[in-house]
């Protein structure tokens, strides 16, 4: 890459946060990091968020896991994790110095749970931001999402964000009918930026055993398959609120992330594209970089929400 | 240190029986630090669709530069790559996960079903290297001769001899390959190496396990990334929870795991 490329600007805030370039890596999909490294320059990166963290280890669903779909993947990893004690303890310390702003992703069964964690990551340093995700089952509500409730997504918002130091960020479930009403009952309770979309529920089934192929029936669907719905949602969220929108869903190319970012995305995580190519996340910086500059943009903010309807 | 190759140069490719192709790569990257029971990611398509990588041990290495894949076509992925081309490239990734373990003071046995047998042959290979006591005893199996011949031809140029047994009949014993290995002699300092289907390698596990002899695996699962990323490649173990395939094995001591007997 050319010196001129590489000083262009593509630096995005995600409130108070200061990101180098708008592409992140998404949870659950980077495992902590670390296992990217024989493959990529982390520091290259916008941010990486880390596995999705709980207040106890979870042990995960039983095999199969995961099967292809068509462009697509179908999941139900069962949000496996080592718990907050041993995130902080064994995990966080290896990220410590990475040089790429680490986003730490929570879970949890009760809104006393997500303040819990919010509590114990308060005390620990280099961490860029928390992000919830709000698509678990809320085990004191019969177990519907929380990310599926307004009030209930306020209430678990308004918990984490009072007992974080750092910018909260939810992460929002597009299994709703109206997914702007979340988005808005987030932003009441005080999210500093919403990121979508979580993935998509859905079922794979084989006709010759008559079984779901999955242990767990259904799973989250993920990958290239997606990325219309996402970008649709992140279209209509952007519209409806005042925080920055961060884009997710199928991404894996410099090219989507521009599509992204003109519905109105003004960042975005990668996620099964880091399965099939470990340096996705970096060659889409890249990417960019070469687009502002052939471009002659000022700067990759520029596209933000610059669709052009006629 | 695993390797990223986003183009690896088909030196050659070969079908052994209609169904079970070999490649050769050209990756000397790869060759020169994959051990026996590694494997690689390999993307077969350049499109969004098939989307993930597919998992296939390494089943030779040659001049520190070559590998080579043996696979069965069973889907949309392998047949793909069966139609690949000399000349063409292939994106890689590996070598991936911990392989056997050797140790070159006892004696030892490879047991493989099928496309399992892929694996093996690299190991044999560094057996007969590295190892100077007697040679491996070999018990492989399939459903048919046409299946097994091709996979044993290269034991039997390194100077093994071979105990077969096909579904069949139509080459060596006529049935199941833990037949075989209950008619054979296995010293008590032995180690059993096994690649094969999950009934096969649960039959050969319980055989050690009651002579008390030490039994590896290799164990198949899904995996979307086979680094350590998404968590999806777990095999249920003996002490509670899962281990994970792609990078706490795919080889597994088979005491550790939990074998659910049907
Ligand atoms: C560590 C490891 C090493 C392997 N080594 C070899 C090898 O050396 N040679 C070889 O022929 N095969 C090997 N396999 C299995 C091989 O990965 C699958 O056969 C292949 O992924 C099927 O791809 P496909 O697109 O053709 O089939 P698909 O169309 O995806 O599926 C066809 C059938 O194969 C099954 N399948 C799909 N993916 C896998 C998988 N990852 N593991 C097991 N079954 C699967 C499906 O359930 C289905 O029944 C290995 C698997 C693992 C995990
Ligand atoms: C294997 C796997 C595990 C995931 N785990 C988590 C998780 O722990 N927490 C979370 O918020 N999202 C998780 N996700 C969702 C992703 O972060 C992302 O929102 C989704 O996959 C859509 O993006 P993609 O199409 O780029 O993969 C997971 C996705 C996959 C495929
Ligand atoms: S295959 Fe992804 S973690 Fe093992």
């Amino acid at each position: 890459m050319g010196s001129e490329i590489k000083n262009v600007d593509l630096a995005v805030s995600i409130g108070p946060l200061r990101l180098k370039n708008p592409v992140m890596t998404a949870s659950g999909t980077f495992g902590y990091a670390k296992e990217f490294e024989p493959y990529l320059n982390l520091h290259k990166l916008g941010a990486v968020v880390v596995k999705g963290i709980s207040l106890e280890p979870r042990p995960g669903n039983p095999p199969p896991r995961i099967i292809e779909t068509p462009c697509g993947m179908l999941n139900a990893i069962g949000l496996e994790n080592v718990g907050v004690e041993r995130f902080i303890t064994e995990k966080m310390k290896l990220l410590t110095g990475i040089s790429v702003p680490v986003v730490v992703n929570i879970l949890g069964d009760t809104v006393a749970e997500y303040q819990e964690i919010a509590e114990r990551l308060a005390d620990v340093d280099d961490i860029a931001a928390i992000e919830v995700n709000i698509s678990c089952p809320n085990v004191k509500k019969g177990g519907v999402a929380f990310g599926t409730l307004p009030e209930l997504a306020t209430a678990v918002t308004n918990a984490v964000k009072k007992h974080s130091r750092v910018p909260v960020i939810v992460k929002l479930s597009p299994n709703v009918t109206d997914i702007s009403l979340i988005a808005r009952a987030v932003e009441d309770g005080g999210a500093d930026a919403v990121s979508l979309i979580n993935t998509l529920i859905g079922m794979a089934i084989d006709h010759k055993s008559r079984k779901p192929v999955l242990a767990n029936v259904i799973g989250g669907l993920s990958g290239p398959a997606i990325k219309p719905v996402a970008l649709r949602m992140v279209y209509q969220v952007a519209q409806s609120v005042s925080v920055p929108v961060i884009g997710i869903g199928g991404i894996e190319s410099a090219e989507d992330v521009l599509e992204f970012m003109l519905a109105g995305a003004t960042a975005v995580q990668i996620g099964t594209a880091n399965f099939v190519n470990p340096r996705a996340a970096e060659e889409t910086v890249e990417g960019l970089a070469e687009y502002v500059y052939e471009n002659k943009l000022g700067s990759l903010r520029e596209m933000i929400g610059a669709l052009v309807l006629s | 240190m695993s390797q990223f190759q986003k183009k690896s140069y088909i030196s050659r490719l070969e079908y052994l029986s209609p169904d079970i192709v070999r490649i050769t790569l050209d990756s000397p990257e790869i060759a020169r630090i994959a051990q026996p029971g590694q494997f690689v990611m390999v993307k077969t398509g350049n499109g969004k669709d098939p989307l993930l990588r597919r998992p296939f041990s390494i089943s030779q290495v040659s001049n520190d530069r070559y590998f080579q894949i043996l696979f069965k076509v069973v889907g949309r992925g392998t047949s793909l790559l069966a139609h690949c081309r000399e000349g063409e490239n292939l994106s890689v990734l590996g070598p991936l996960g911990s392989g056997f373990q050797v140790d070159c003071t006892g004696s030892h046995c490879l047991v493989g079903g099928g496309i399992g047998i892929a694996p093996l042959l690299f190991l044999a290979k560094q057996l007969s290297r590295i190892c100077t006591g007697n040679p491996p005893l070999v018990v492989l199996g399939a459903r048919t001769g046409e299946e097994l011949e091709p996979l044993i031809n290269d034991f039997k140029e390194l100077g093994l001899s071979v105990h077969a047994a096909t579904d069949d009949g139509s080459l060596g014993h006529h049935g199941f390959v833990i037949d075989v290995l209950k008619g054979l002699q296995l010293a008590a300092d032995a180690t059993t190496y096994v690649c094969g289907p999950h009934p096969m390698m649960l039959a050969v596990h319980l055989l050690c396990k009651a002579k008390n002899i030490a039994c590896q695996v290799s164990m198949e699962t899904h995996m979307a990334c086979g680094m350590g990323a998404c968590l999806g490649c777990i095999v249920p173990v003996e002490k509670g929870g899962y281990a994970h395939a792609c990078f706490e094995g795919p080889v597994f001591d088979a005491e550790e795991l939990l074998w659910e007997v049907k």
